[in-house]
């Protein structure tokens, strides 16, 4: 799944847009190929400790819903000559990623944060600045805001002593071992759909018409949400979510028709209670009708999940007073995949 | 009525896994969790109910040399009176394998003497920690060592590779604890019956807390999923982590029902200490429709739609039946058959 920065300008799902694209940069050490081996390549977060420095500019073509390409830039490469390489990147890029050791010094981060920044809005005034002060799991709580109001206080600051006014920058809390990471990247995921709109949209009439209380589309393959309803959210439901699409997809694979190798099922040391993962999880979804589960729990809540087209993934939280009604839920949700269908065709 | 009471003696060197292992199986710890266990002090007893007629009292026997030296000196009696089983766990990483296979011997010397009848299992424990490669050489060479000892006090040993980190550990205490169930076969009968009558391709069955296997049975003629012959304690672990995931929401999980690509399979509660996995292969034959020139599925979804709500509602009501006829086997006269 590498390639080299030339040819990631390649076939895509939505029509004369080129395919949105995320640069990560950050010092070395930082924390920049983690992020991508556990988020797109399915590696297990405590692994991570034995992946070696980067020291050519990666790229991951990440193709499900939304073709995008995450590029990693190496974090010990010569400073000047790569920031003119950059300028090229950045023009095509959507959204700059600059992860911070929040564990380390970040004094230098900062330093070398403002410095891309200056670079990336030179060329490409619409760049979306995405800082995560990464690492966080090693931390208290009380650290932690403190660390994100520093960091925020200080770039902010340098920015406006520079005149920068209209940079589009978000700072996020992330570790890899925790649904952090997944949630801060779905977040800058989603700043670069054009049919974000739409598709909350969609979510909303979906809820309100057919009792669920929250809906998520999520992709499967990484385990990102690409949009939510308006009705407010709670990080333990959301990662109920994300747990309840990872046991769907295990058991499926454990009894679907042989097509793909055969999973390995191993403890994820991850969140606080681990989740089981698999290589390959899009790939091994095989095709055939959609797949879809239901889950009841003792409070009263269902679990409903449906996979729609493209690698996504509807999920959604209902009381069980919704379930006599449930042939009504269903089609309503066919409605909801065709527009969905009809959103891609349409691109 | 009473129930059976079956002691087990969880033995091995201190350090190689054996409170770690019980805390995953039996008080629902993640493998990540087990981090924050200390020592065992001398014997840690834990009395767990698994089904509705047995006691399982799991005997954690701290692993220090100056415990290990009082469990077979001052306290033998105590200790190796009544055993239902010995499980001893092989830190696979151990320096010193000599002394604990002189250990194991001097246990199964003790076993001789106060519970003759004692079923022995070796766990050879964190796996991981070994290259794939050799993991069936390790494992080979240190139970021929085992088998060759138990022999000699006419015992047989079962041994399992074993580590935290994936399922191997389900299998291991799901196939000890089966040994112990007084009445198993009585449950692999009715079980056999019900997967049966339901047309089910496979029907597992598993108890409520630990979700270990107590029973399953499979009738599926296709080999798709034959071929996976570790998917029973991969489901056992996949579900203990969804219950984990659960308890973050404050709540449990009552079923399950998945619709795969060409599969259907529900998990329900079958009794307040069993659960039961029923798994349906679509059987195109009887529900796809076809039209005069044979294309099939010609109202293909709402078809499929149908026959799935149908078979949803057979199923749950088989479950339902069978309930009464599976919490009459569990509150069975434990030496009954």
């Amino acid at each position: 799944m590498t390639m080299s920065v030339d040819e990631v300008h390649d076939g895509h799902a939505f029509g004369p847009n080129p395919s949105p694209r995320i640069v990560m940069m950050g010092l070395r050490r930082g924390g920049k190929s983690s992020i991508c081996q556990v988020m797109f390549h399915n590696m297990q977060p405590l692994d991570t400790l034995y992946i070696e420095s980067t020291t050519a500019p990666t790229t991951s073509v990440f193709s499900s819903f939304i073709d995008f390409a995450v590029m990693e830039l190496p974090g010990q490469i010569n400073f000047t000559e790569a920031m003119i390489d950059a300028e090229r990147i950045f023009s095509s890029c959507g959204a700059l990623i600059y992860v911070i050791d929040s564990q380390d010094e970040y004094i230098n981060s900062l330093a070398n944060l403002h410095s891309i920044i200056l670079h990336a809005v030179n060329a490409n005034p619409n760049i979306n600045i995405e800082v995560f002060i990464h690492k966080v799991d090693g931390l208290s709580e009380d650290f932690r805001l403190d660390a994100q109001r520093d960091i925020t206080q200080r770039v902010t600051d340098e920015l406006l002593d520079d005149g920068l006014v209209n940079v589009s920058i978000s700072f996020h809390l992330t570790s890899i071992f925790d649904h952090s990471i997944y949630e801060a990247f779905s977040r800058v995921v989603q700043k670069l759909i054009p049919q974000l709109a739409t598709l909350e949209n969609l979510l909303n009439v979906l809820c309100q018409h057919s009792g669920i209380e929250k809906a998520f589309l999520f992709d499967i393959g990484s385990k990102i949400f690409v949009a939510t309803d308006s009705s407010p959210m709670d990080v333990p439901t959301y990662e109920i979510c994300t747990d309840f699409i990872d046991i769907t997809v295990d058991m499926n694979n454990l009894y679907a028709v042989d097509r793909r190798p055969k999973p390995v099922t191993r403890n994820d040391a991850n969140t606080n209670n681990g989740t089981v993962s698999i290589t390959n999880r899009l790939e091994s979804i095989p095709q055939g009708r959609p797949i879809g589960s239901t889950s009841r729990l003792s409070n009263g809540v269902i679990l409903y999940l449906q996979q729609m087209v493209k690698g996504l993934a509807l999920v959604c939280l209902m009381r069980k007073e919704s379930m006599p009604k449930i042939a009504l839920v269903e089609y309503n949700i066919e409605f909801f995949r065709d527009a969905l269908e009809q959103l891609w065709l349409i691109g | 009525m009473a129930g059976a009471r079956r002691k087990l003696l969880l033995m091995g060197r201190s350090g190689s896994g054996k409170s770690s292992m019980r805390s995953i199986i039996f008080s629902n710890y993640s493998a990540f969790d087990t981090r924050r266990l200390g020592a065992t002090i001398d014997v840690e007893h834990s009395h767990l109910r698994f089904l509705g007629n047995m006691t399982l009292n799991l005997w954690d026997c701290g692993g220090q040399d100056a415990y290990m030296d009082h469990y077979f000196s001052t306290q033998r009696d105590n200790i190796f009176r009544m055993v239902e089983a010995l499980i001893f766990v092989f830190d696979v990483e151990s320096k010193e394998l000599r002394k604990d296979i002189e250990t194991f011997v001097l246990c199964l010397r003790n076993l001789y003497e106060f519970s003759p009848t004692a079923k022995i299992f070796a766990l050879v424990h964190k796996m991981d920690l070994v290259i794939v490669e050799k993991r069936q050489d390790v494992y080979r060479a240190l139970m021929k060592s085992l088998e060759d000892t138990s022999a000699m006090f006419s015992f047989q040993v079962q041994g399992f590779a074993t580590t935290i980190w994936d399922e191997s550990l389900y299998k291991a205490w799901s196939s000890i604890v089966c040994t112990l169930i007084p009445n198993v076969t009585v449950f692999q009968k009715h079980l056999q019956t019900f997967a049966d009558i339901s047309e089910a391709d496979e029907v597992i069955l598993f108890e409520k807390t630990t979700f270990l296997v107590i029973s399953h049975v499979t009738n599926a003629p296709s080999p798709s999923f034959r071929s996976d012959s570790t998917r029973f304690e991969k489901i056992s672990n996949i579900i203990k982590q969804y219950k984990q995931s659960c308890n973050k929401l404050r709540a449990q999980f009552q079923s399950l029902s998945l619709r795969g690509s060409d599969f259907t399979a529900y998990l329900d509660t079958m009794t307040a200490n069993t659960m039961i996995m029923v798994i349906m292969s679509n059987k195109t034959d009887s529900r796809g429709s076809t039209d005069l020139l044979g294309n099939s599925e010609i109202n293909g979804d709402s078809d499929d739609s149908f026959a799935s709500e149908a078979e949803n509602n057979i199923i749950l009501a088989n479950i339902k039946i069978a309930r009464k006829m599976f919490e009459k086997i569990e509150m069975m006269n434990p030496d009954a058959r």
